[in-house]
């Protein structure tokens, strides 16, 4: 606890610790600056690469549970009524929570956005489409299923969804590799800053080093005078940066679960879930934004022993 | 020999920046245990380099410097640490730390040190009574006349209770009446069983105290009277 003796002068408060280097300086709220916005970039780009894996997880977890039988039209062959009769068919299999036939309308919907509305689809070769629904997709039940479409048509294709489940594994993969290399590349920038930041710091402070020595203060000790300095600078800036992504995070979810009732709204969410980074996301953004603020400190107190070392 | 008896040793030390002349020649004498000494001569004679080489911020270019029993180049970066708290000193231009209060720069041998501040609370408010800055203690070095500083600047070197205490030009600021009393100051201290080295060019505080030791500094050479 903190707190000043009244009555008396300032001479030395409870709790308080003496701060040998001069804490406010325009060094200072430059460098505060700076670790802010490093920290919101770092902690925007985690954030970023917490969600695309979630949203693809969640693709993924949808589109391994579902199934597409297409049924292309052959002559001689009713490819609507092999539709039905394979829905029906599907249904006894255990394992399969749902198979629903897609009726022309549903078909034209699809369609929609390339071949305009009102297109009469029984001038076009378009495959009628059967929708599964998998409880599990354990291998058994798969081959049970591809048997029985076999059985009833010949001209039935089934698409699991893997080909495509496994191009979204490696498109996410890829952005979450770009997203840890931006990341690296912004500790990387924040650490030069930081090591710039201290050897300026302490040419203005030399003064004060001299005195530090010439009372019996150890190197170790002054390095450590500028890590809690330092510290104490990265703390506030990684708190400015990491509340201003959380603001970010938030606010970006409230408006896409206000804008889901539009078209756009939905294609928004589609892709990228609902902007919510849950509680791990948080507490992720919580971690980078104090792993910022431990690593100033830690950089401030080497670079600062390397120095006085090497002054000797 | 340099045994117990002697805290400061050199044999022909020298000191020169570059590749100029030398700035110090051959200078040999020893800082008893327990001695007072006026290092004198005019001004730029090299007193304050000679205290710098004490304090090993100075490397000479030859001759040998024992600090407490041990030759100054063999000691280790972390060893200095260690002998410089057996040293007291008194700057001429003070170096206190203007961001701090009296009390704080007082404190900060001790605190530097590592102890908890209310293990040396009243022993610093006590020798800042002592020196007669009581008064001052809450007060930030900018606001202090040269003669409180000068004392705050005397009372950071003596909190350790030094072995050795070097002070440069410590009444070069105040008054004669000023002077006389931190004289008595040091006297004290003397007596206590610290070596005092006060560097001056004021004769007449040499000769308030004529039993004192004179190391006078002239064209780079040291005389000594004892």
């Amino acid at each position: 606890m903190i707190m000043w003796i009244k009555g008396l002068p300032r001479i030395f408060s409870v709790g308080e610790r003496l701060t040998l280097i001069p804490a406010d300086s325009t060094a200072g709220r430059a460098l505060v600056t700076v670790i802010a916005i490093m920290t919101f970039l770092a902690t925007l780009t985690g954030g970023s690469a917490i969600l695309v894996r979630e949203a693809s997880r969640d693709w993924s977890a949808t589109a391994a549970r579902e199934m597409t039988i297409q049924i292309k039209p052959v002559s001689g062959r009713n490819a609507e009524g092999d539709g039905k009769k394979i829905a029906q068919a599907l249904q006894d299999i255990p394992g399969i929570e749902d198979a629903r036939l897609f009726s022309r309308e549903e078909s034209a919907r699809l369609l929609e956005p390339w071949l305009g509305s009102g297109v009469d689809l029984g001038e076009l070769p378009v495959p009628t489409l059967v929708v599964v629904k998998l409880q599990s997709a354990s291998p058994s039940t798969l081959t049970t299923l591809k048997d029985r479409v076999r059985q009833i048509s010949p001209a039935a294709v089934v698409d699991d969804h893997r080909g495509w489940v496994q191009r979204l594994e490696r498109m996410t993969g890829a952005l979450v590799i770009v997203a840890l290399m931006v990341l690296g590349l912004v500790l990387t920038a924040m650490g030069l800053a930081i090591a710039f930041a201290t050897r300026g710091a302490m040419a203005g402070s030399r003064e004060i080093v001299s005195v530090l020595h010439f009372v019996g203060a150890s190197d170790h000790f002054i390095a450590r005078e500028f890590q809690r300095h330092f510290l104490r600078l990265g703390l506030r800036g990684a708190a400015f940066g990491g509340l201003a992504s959380i603001i970010i995070f938030l606010l970006s979810g409230w408006l896409t679960s206000r804008w889901s009732a539009d078209p756009a709204g939905e294609q928004i969410e589609a892709l990228f879930g609902q902007f919510n980074l849950g509680g791990s996301g948080f507490l992720t953004i919580g971690f980078i934004a104090a792993m910022m603020a431990m690593l100033t400190g830690h950089i401030s107190r080497k670079v600062v022993y390397r120095q006085l070392r090497r002054v000797g | 020999m340099c045994g117990d008896a002697f805290l400061v040793r050199f044999e022909n030390v020298g000191l020169r920046y570059g590749s100029g002349d030398e700035v110090l020649t051959d200078l040999s004498f020893a800082i008893a245990r327990n001695s007072f000494q006026f290092l004198t001569g005019p001004s730029g004679a090299g007193k304050t380099t000679l205290m710098r080489l004490i304090l090993m911020s100075l490397k000479p270019t030859r001759g040998l410097i024992t600090l407490f029993d041990r030759d100054t180049t063999t000691i280790a970066k972390d060893e200095i640490t260690a002998i410089r708290r057996r040293i007291g000193v008194v700057f001429q231009d003070f170096r206190l730390l203007d961001h701090l209060t009296t009390y704080e720069n007082v404190a900060l041998p001790l605190f530097v040190q590592g102890r908890e501040e209310r293990s040396y609370r009243a022993e610093v408010t006590e020798l800042l009574k002592w020196v007669g800055l009581g008064q001052k203690i809450g007060a930030y070095p900018p606001i202090l006349s040269g003669g409180e500083k000068q004392r705050a600047a005397i009372a950071r070197a003596l909190i350790v209770r030094p072995e050795l205490l070097l002070a440069d030009e410590p009444t070069g600021n105040v008054d004669p009446s000023l002077a006389r009393r931190l004289l008595r100051l040091f006297v004290e201290l003397h007596k206590s069983g610290t070596s005092i080295v006060i560097a001056t060019h004021d004769l007449g505080l040499m000769d308030q105290f004529d039993s004192a030791r004179r190391l006078v500094l002239g064209e780079g050479r040291l005389h000594v009277y004892d």
